[in-house]
């Protein structure tokens, strides 16, 4: 599903907003999530899934073709825990799909 | 630490996109709750410039119970794994925080 597909389905199942007012919701949302993580802030969604950061201590890495060595910084990249529902919801797809 | 959540995301979209507070809750509910129903029946995300929501499927490993040592199999499951793009890679490296 890509994010136009997601903007589709919220408009098909709810009758008050236009597409173009979804559009811009999910725009203004993913924004948002991103704007958190990039001030370090977590996303704590019930039912979903929490967003954080891990840190990546600096490092020695080495140019695979040169072999040349760089020093490589710390760096903070996202990381995804999925929440308790999503993680049961998916599980039970996994046995509906077993059982066809 | 502060963490993002729903009721975060639907004043925001209360306060810049003038929706009203009954119309933002519902857009943030139905934005989750359209991806758990895209994962549960396997098929992942690509949100672009935040990133992909993708499914592992994992066979059952053998574990062990850590307060008895007691040896049980970790069932067969699917997971949810969550790859940040380009974008949202770069702005979360910039972060310095309070390890620098």
């Amino acid at each position: 599903m890509t994010k136009s597909e997601l903007i589709e389905k919220i408009a098909a199942v709810q009758n008050q907003l236009s597409s173009k007012d979804v559009e811009l919701a999910v725009k203004t949302m993913l924004d948002h999530m991103s704007d958190a993580l990039a001030e370090g802030e977590r996303i704590e969604i019930r039912g979903f899934g929490s967003f954080s950061l891990n840190y990546r201590a600096a490092r020695i890495g080495r140019n695979p073709k040169t072999g040349e060595e760089v020093n490589l910084v710390g760096k903070y990249v996202p990381h995804f825990k999925p929440g308790k529902e999503l993680r049961e919801r998916v599980n039970l797809g996994l046995a509906a799909s077993s059982l066809t | 630490m502060v963490a993002l959540t729903k009721a975060e995301m639907a004043e925001k979209l209360f306060d810049e996109l003038g929706l009203n507070k009954r119309e933002a809750k519902e857009v943030v509910d139905l934005f989750f709750e359209e991806m758990r129903i895209s994962l549960e029946g396997n098929e992942h995300i690509k949100l672009s410039g935040f990133g992909n929501f993708d499914l592992r499927d994992k066979s059952q490993r053998p574990g062990r119970n850590p307060k008895t040592g007691e040896e049980i199999p970790v069932s067969a499951r699917r997971v949810v794994t969550f790859r940040p793009g380009q974008k949202l890679k770069a702005r979360v490296e910039a972060y310095a925080g309070s390890r620098q």
